[in-house]
């Protein structure tokens, strides 16, 4: 599609340095730089190669301390919407090739409370004990009473995800499985409908991706990955609001909060012309168990209510239909901080593209749906990666 | 099973703006309030410039009848921070005007809740200044 938007992009390079529930000796702009030099030279480039920079400090840190400037740079957070900002500035021509580059580490020191960023200090949400799994349970539980969707399937999901992490030696909890469904219902509550074991883990790392020009991609290190489509839907701002499934989606029923993602699904999907039956990995968003039931419903994978059963019957698998988040995502993986983690699920659908996994590759997969964000937090994010160039 | 009461502890305060001060004024009265439109009659909450319905900005502040029915629910076992007792209750509340609100459920066993409860509005001071809204059953 000579007209695609992206048709002149490609994602180059990607690293995630160590991820652990603590790394010592680091804080988010040192371990932001490791990110970013790992990106970089697996792509097979420089520092000095890199004309634009997507991040907070560890990114302008780094045109800081490799004397790079002048640079293009955007104010954007990291995540889906920085892959795509970076795609549309390199096809704008206002870069060549841009680096993304997020860390976390040294900030969640106070462990008897919940990390510091699931902490909303809003004044409607401050005195009623509101965190990000009570929040992403409101709108679970809301699901699960009107379509009957079950803690099994729910506990499916994690099982299924954790299980991606445990045979995957970069995972934080690597080993830890293997999971039954029956394991994870039996782990402690956190907050009902989620146990322990639905809920994703706090943890310190670094992520980055670099984008450039196709022709550039070339003839750089790595097989180039391509944008095939993408958008994001927002609703407002994170844990202020009642995390509402029903919340109005500008009068029509089929894009309210509890159906976020659904607008930018149809975007990603129309702009290269595919639909979620062409998808062969489903790098989605893992904060919470039912986060994945919703999405593979609000994107169109299945019908509304319908998701519950759709993760049943190893579909989401590798080895199945639609295999999702392979590399054990936020659960088993990592969640590193408020940003690095968002850079994850671009990370690894790069990977699953390139077809270099050293555990759950799917065979042959040629389109991935990478997503982050969820309806607890009225926003999420949608990215179509594809092997073969839009 | 827990009987659910309001928070004890030193948990942490909200923290009024000058847009949302009115609603603060009327829980430390007794007064559940929110935002009615005079164009379009809607209710708006939280605190807003515009309708959340029409977008006018003719905005005027109304009492609630504080009754309503919960909408969502979530038991949390493990706190926010220490200062909050577990197990405690976060509902969103479908109010008879048509609006919703987050609060936390008081008044009955914490395995009673469910989608769809009657509940009314119950006030609990803070400090001098701060009076929190709970639901409890009716
Ligand atoms: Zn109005």
């Amino acid at each position: 599609m000579k007209d695609h938007p992206f048709h002149d992009v490609a994602i180059a390079g990607i690293h995630n340095t160590r991820q652990a529930r603590v790394l010592e000796g680091h804080n988010g702009s040192s371990i932001a730089m490791e990110a970013a030099l790992g990106a970089i030279a697996d792509a097979g480039l420089t520092p000095r190669d890199i004309d634009g920079v997507i991040g907070g400090g560890g990114a302008t840190d780094f045109v800081y301390q490799h004397r790079i400037g002048p640079v293009w740079r955007s104010m954007s957070g990291a995540g889906i919407p920085a892959v795509l900002e970076a795609a549309s500035a390199i096809a704008a021509g206002f870069a060549r090739t841009v680096l993304i580059a997020a860390g976390s580490a040294g900030t969640y020191t106070e462990r008897a409370a919940t990390a510091p960023w699931t902490r909303p200090a809003n004044e409607f949400v401050v005195g009623f004990g509101m965190f990000t799994a009570a929040e992403f349970a409101l709108i679970a539980r809301r699901h699960m009473e009107v379509y009957g969707t079950t803690a099994e399937s729910l506990a499916t999901v994690a099982a299924t995800i954790r299980n991606n992490g445990h045979v995957n030696p970069e995972a934080i909890y690597f080993g830890r499985g293997p999971f039954t469904p029956q394991d994870i219902l039996d782990s402690r509550m956190i907050a009902d409908p989620f146990h322990l074991l639905d809920c994703s883990m706090t943890s310190e790392g670094g992520c980055a991706l670099v984008l450039t020009r196709a022709d550039i991609a070339r003839d750089l290190a790595q097989p180039p990955v391509y944008v095939l489509g993408g958008s994001t839907d927002h609703y407002g701002p994170a844990y202020q609001n009642p995390p509402s499934f029903d919340l109005d989606g500008r009068g029509d029923p089929r894009l309210v909060n509890g159906w976020v993602g659904r607008a930018a699904a149809r975007t990603a999907f129309s702009m290269c012309g595919l639909r979620p039956s062409d998808v062969d990995v489903c790098e989605f968003y893992d904060p919470f168990s039912f986060e994945i039931i919703r999405q593979f419903e609000a994107f169109g994978f299945c019908g509304e209510g319908e998701g519950g059963a759709f993760v049943l019957d190893g579909t989401i698998e590798v080895g199945g239909r639609y295999p999702v988040t392979t590399d054990g995502g936020l659960m088993s993986f990592s969640h590193a901080g408020a940003q690095a983690q968002m850079l994850q699920r671009p990370i690894r659908g790069a990977q699953q593209m390139r077809g270099e996994c050293p555990t759950r590759q799917v065979e042959g997969a040629a389109v991935a749906l990478c997503s982050g964000g969820g309806a607890g937090a009225l926003f999420t994010d949608v990215l179509l990666l594809g092997k073969e160039r839009p | 099973m827990t009987l659910l009461v309001p928070q004890s502890g030193a948990i942490p305060h909200p923290h009024p703006t000058a847009l949302s001060q009115p609603f603060w004024n009327g829980l430390s009265r007794g007064e559940l309030l929110f935002q009615r439109c005079d164009v379009c009659a809607g209710a708006t909450h939280t605190p807003a410039l515009v309708c959340a319905h029409c977008g006018a900005r003719q905005l005027q502040w109304a009492p609630s009848t504080g009754r309503g029915s919960v909408y969502s629910w979530t038991i949390v076992w493990r706190p926010q921070t220490p200062a909050f007792t577990v197990p405690y209750v976060p509902i969103i509340v479908d109010l008879e005007e048509g609006w919703q609100m987050l609060s936390n459920l008081v008044g009955c066993a914490h395995d009673a809740v469910h989608v769809g409860q009657a509940v009314e509005v119950e006030f609990h001071p803070l400090t001098a200044d701060i009076t929190l809204p709970y639901f409890r059953p009716r």
